[in-house]
């Protein structure tokens, strides 16, 4: 019985493989653009993570100059000598022309081996080579790999070593540091002696801090990855409808075998068992299929994320994959909870199957209006809940919680949407063909609905990504201009040079602008402190976004400051608060902004930088020139000054580099764009090869009446378009909204800094034509098939053996 | 009017073509009923289709009017059917998106004769005017076969075919409908030839060919 009954329900497969072929293909496009962007983030994760235990898995205290300038390495000795057990510790970003390090000087005759991580425990890499010069760099291979021909101490390369890491030798990082005799810190270890000295007393000027909480790494880039995986999400849901299209058709198609097994004695338990256990089968298959594809999405886009990632944050993470059973279990687990989202409903038909009602598939072009009045109930209420949200809720979450509500909320309105519109286009008809034209497509809506609302989707998260990263580059590009008004940039190694430096470009330039710079804390977190001069490079062109009147004047008299605005947003700032900076207190002048920084930033003036940070260092300039003299200087600094040529850096290039991490960033979102479409075009193309079986009731009337087949396709051509056309002109506002709330919301929420929305009519109509083209796509296959159908099997629908 | 000869069809069954039509030769006149008669499966279907231009036999001619179906090709077919032939099958004649009025009005707007007139005339008298903004799902098998009868009458065609339109109703509404038919075919003045089972029906018609097995016995 059993298997009697499982072949009579195979046997459906067996005879509409493209039935088949269809529901893995969407569960496995779910799957897979799930399962990649998970990848990526679980790949990055994994690199955060073996980033921030670069030194030890418990973080140490550590004892620092006030400021975060260097401290001097006597106070090393001194503390050691009084009885602190402390090791020594150089980190600092080596940049070379290959890209630049993160370096990490170690003492291994105080640090525990503890501490190391464990590729490096066991004294094997430790040896010789590695404490004397020239000295070893101990890195990734990946990160080894990158490194080749840079001019550094030979690399050792070790398996497990976090990328974008290097390991030095103190002395060795010192040299490669340019701060011999300085340290950046001290490690303070465990088990320290009782009744040793007071640290001010031993080393008076140097402070004592608790270790640093969390990977700020993974803090800043979570928004990130959150971005990504409701890309994925979406992606996953627009392949759903595909899988929910798939099996609908069939188990109504197979209405007949369940009742005729439900009649021979088949319980419905063991009925719905037999359905159950074939799509696990499906499911595995499929998801088996999608973890490859995603396999391979994943690290097509992983080395362009890393580019961001890097770029953005300054995290590191290689552009390799590795492969994890975690990601692989995760990756079979959603494609069952796919099935089983997509097969609930018709699971449910099934159980609820009357023993004795005629078999006779149920006509889906008919569904009744009802159904769409309430789903567009649903959806209305699911909007004004997202408004809501956005009113009055906040957080990340929140924003995505509304973002959600949004998406289903418009997708869910879609069919009413188009059934008014197409009423209102059957009223533009003047000829019979036109009347039935509009009435006929809208009575396809129903059974397109699913497909469409995925197109919607599709499109609206194009619009929504593509408008948000476009905004963020035309201002991000604006504000370059601004920010990087100076023609050049120079640095020098030491004071003695700046000064020289100085005096030597004087007469050669418009305007030497120093820019002295420290780090120190604001408000609990790092900060970065620039002296700026008063001058109207400055006045003309800083980013300002909120100031007292005559900010300038003020800042240049030590009257106020000016802070970025992801500072002020994190402190709740305003122009004429007061606000304390370590050991003094000001007010804020003014507000700029400040893309692409994590941290926060405080512009002060020359003067007040001098009385106020006395020990940071004084080495950068930018530099004023007429036009077109930048080349010429640059070369005068080197040839003709001494000047090492990578201490100059000129605008342009400098935007360039910028820029590019940008255009990194758009290269994955374009390519996630460009496949969910793809998905959508898909669920069109299998929607409308489930409809065209139903299609001939609909279609050989109007043949018998007089029309040609190829005319008959060229229509079914069109009304793909049309709806493609209509759904493409509903995404837009939905697609705008998502924007905003991207830019408003979620950007605030995440990078605390808002953008400014732009908007790209070009791209849309781009898109328009994209969408287009996927339902012409889509429908081509459908259309030449009524193109080419026998006269005969039209005739059957008229016959009376139907 | 109509010419028929020599007509012959076959369908591919199995490995070798199966003859269902073996040499039918037939005439109408315009203003002329004929019925055709036969066991189910004799090809009477078959030889209706061929004759409104549906499909396209394998031998012999058919003459609408002096014109060859043969020599036509599709788009012409498709115009013979708008403008000259008529069809009402025996069930799914109505197109489901549009409602009665539309339906009725399809052909004949298609046609390029559309007389408003008419057409309410002719809702009156099949006694459908009180459902002209129904869909045809929502009408009874009788009311659907009306507005098929309606839908041809509408664009006066020369010729008006009919396969067994009332076979899927019950014997009185069967009758009216045909009654119905009859009377309105007579005052188009158009030539009747109705595929049916039943001798009494076939008795109302002027002539009567029987087809047994691809061949006409009289
Ligand atoms: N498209 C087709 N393909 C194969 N055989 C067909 C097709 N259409 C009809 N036939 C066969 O041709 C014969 C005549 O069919 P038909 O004209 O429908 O008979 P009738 O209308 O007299 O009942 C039948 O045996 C039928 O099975
Ligand atoms: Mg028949």
């Amino acid at each position: 019985m059993l298997t009697a009954g499982l072949q009579a329900l195979l046997s459906h497969w067996w005879r509409h493989p493209f039935q088949l072929v269809t529901l893995l293909i969407g569960l496995a496009t779910a799957t897979a653009l799930w399962s990649g962007v998970q990848a990526i983030n679980a790949e990055a994760r994994a690199s955060y993570d073996r980033a921030a235990s670069a030194l030890g898995q418990t973080p140490r205290p550590r004892i620092t100059a006030p400021d975060g300038v260097p401290l001097e390495q006597e106070h090393f000795v001194a503390l050691r000598r009084a009885g602190w057990l402390v090791t020594p510790l150089i980190e600092g970003r080596l940049s070379t022309e290959a890209g630049s390090v993160r370096l990490v000087g170690i003492d291994p005759f105080t640090l525990p081996p503890a501490d190391l991580p464990d590729a490096l425990e066991g004294d094997t890499a430790l040896d010789l080579s590695f404490l004397t010069p020239p000295g070893q760099l101990i890195t990734s291979p990946a990160t080894a790999e990158r490194l080749e021909g840079a001019d550094l101490p030979p690399r050792l390369a070790l398996d497990g070593i976090a990328p974008g890491l290097a390991y030095a030798d103190i002395g060795i990082a010192q040299d490669l540091m340019d701060m011999d005799g300085r340290l950046t810190a001290l490690l303070v270890l465990d088990d320290q002696p009782l009744g040793r000295p007071p640290l001010e007393e031993v080393a008076p000027g140097l402070v004592l801090r608790p270790p640093a909480q969390g990977g700020d790494i993974s803090r800043l880039t979570d928004s990130f990855h959150l971005n990504l995986t409701a890309f994925g999400l979406l992606s996953f849901a627009v392949g759903l409808f595909i899988v929910r299209g798939a099996i609908g058709l069939a188990f109504e198609q197979r209405r007949p075998v369940f009742r005729t097994l439900r009649a021979l004695g088949l319980s419905t338990r063991v009925l719905l068992g037999l359905l159950l256990a074939e799509l696990l089968v499906f499911a595995l298959v499929a998801g088996t299929l999608g973890i490859a594809l995603g396999w391979l999405i994943a690290s097509l886009l992983l080395p362009d994320v890393a580019a961001t990632l890097r770029g953005l944050y300054g995290a590191s993470v290689e552009g390799a994959l590795t492969l994890r059973p975690a990601w692989w279990l995760s990756g079979v687990g959603i494609a069952v909870l796919g099935t089983l989202i997509a097969a609930t409903a018709s699971l449910w038909q099934v159980a609820r199957l009357p023993l004795l009602a005629p078999a006779q598939p149920r006509a889906w072009a008919m569904a009744s209006e009802r159904t769409m009045r309430r789903q567009a109930v649903v959806a209305l209420a699911l909007i004004v809940f997202a408004v809501g949200v956005g009113l009055y809720g906040a957080g990340l979450v929140g924003g995505f919680v509304m973002l959600g509500a949004l998406l289903v909320g418009a997708a869910l309105l879609l069919p009413l949407l188009l059934h008014v519109a197409l009423r209102l286009g059957a009223r533009t008809a003047r000829t019979p063909l036109a009347d039935w034209f509009w009435a006929d497509t809208r009575q396809q809506v129903p059974g397109l609905s699913l497909a469409l609302m995925a197109l919607l989707l599709a499109l609206a998260a194009n619009i929504g990504v593509g408008t948000m990263v476009s905004s963020f580059r035309l201002t991000f590009t604006g504000w370059l201009d601004q920010r990087l008004a100076s023609e050049l940039y120079v640095s020098s190694d030491d004071e003695a040079q700046a000064a020289a430096l100085q005096e030597w470009l004087a007469p050669r330039t418009d305007a030497v602008l120093p820019i002295w710079r420290a780090s120190g804390e604001i408000a609990g977190a790092p900060a970065e402190i620039y002296g700026v001069a008063d001058h109207p490079t400055y006045r003309d062109n800083w980013p300002i976004l909120a100031a007292l009147p005559d900010v300038w004047d003020l800042v240049a008299r030590g009257d106020g400051i000016l802070v970025n605005e992801q500072l002020a947003r994190r402190e709740d700032l305003s122009p004429g608060d007061t606000m304390a900076l370590p050991g003094w207190e000001t007010r804020v002048a003014g507000i700029y902004s400040d893309y692409g920084n994590p941290s926060a930033q405080v512009l002060v003036g020359l003067e007040t930088f001098d009385t106020r940070f006395p020990e940071a260092e004084r080495l950068d300039f930018g530099l004023r020139l007429p036009q077109g003299e930048a080349d010429a200087l640059a070369r005068a600094l080197v040839e003709e000054f001494g000047l090492p040529a990578e201490n100059i850096v000129d605008q342009a290039s400098l935007k360039a580099f910028s820029l590019q991490v940008f255009e990194r960033t758009f290269t994955v979102t374009g390519a996630l764009n460009v496949l969910t479409l793809t998905v959508a075009g898909f669920a069109i193309l299998t929607s409308l090869m489930t409809l065209a079986r139903m299609r001939l009731p609909q279609v050989a009337p109007v043949w018998a009446l007089g029309l040609t087949r190829a005319r008959l396709a060229r229509l079914e051509l069109l009304r793909a378009l049309l709806l493609a056309a209509l759904t493409a002109v509903a995404a837009l506002p939905v697609g705008l909204l998502l924007a905003w709330v991207l830019l408003a919301v979620i950007n605030v929420e995440a990078f605390g800094w808002r953008l400014p929305m732009h908007v790209f009519p070009a791209d849309w109509a781009l898109l328009g034509a994209l969408a287009l083209l996927a339902a012409g796509l889509a429908a081509l296959w459908p259309a030449r098939r009524i193109a080419t159908i026998p006269p005969s099997e039209l005739l059957k629908v008229f016959a009376n053996e139907r | 009017m109509l010419v028929v000869e020599k007509l012959e069809k076959s369908f591919s069954g199995g490995d070798r073509p199966v003859p269902v039509l073996r040499g039918i030769d037939l005439t109408l006149d315009a203003s002329r009923t004929l019925a055709l008669t036969g066991e189910s499966g004799s090809g009477k279907s078959t030889l209706l289709h061929l004759i409104a231009g549906l499909d396209a036999a394998d031998g012999g001619r058919i003459l609408i009017d002096g014109d060859d179906l043969a020599a036509m090709d599709d788009t012409r077919r498709a115009a013979l059917r708008r403008g000259t032939v008529g069809v009402v099958f025996q069930q799914f004649n109505l197109i489901p998106s549009l409602t009665v009025a539309q339906n009725i009005a399809f052909q004949a707007r298609l046609a390029g004769r559309n007389d408003r007139d008419w057409d309410a005339r002719l809702t009156e008298r099949l006694g459908l005017a009180s459902h002209t903004h129904k869909y045809p799902e929502q009408l009874s098998g009788g009311q659907q076969q009306r507005v098929a009868i309606g839908r041809t009458l509408a664009a006066r065609p020369k010729l008006v075919l009919a396969d067994e339109p009332t076979g899927n109703l019950d014997e009185d509404t069967g009758e009216q409908v045909l009654d119905l038919m009859l009377e309105l075919v007579a005052e188009t003045g158009a030539a009747l030839m109705m595929v049916t089972h039943s001798t009494r029906l076939a008795a109302r018609m002027e002539r009567r060919l029987h087809l047994e097995r691809g061949e006409i016995r009289c």
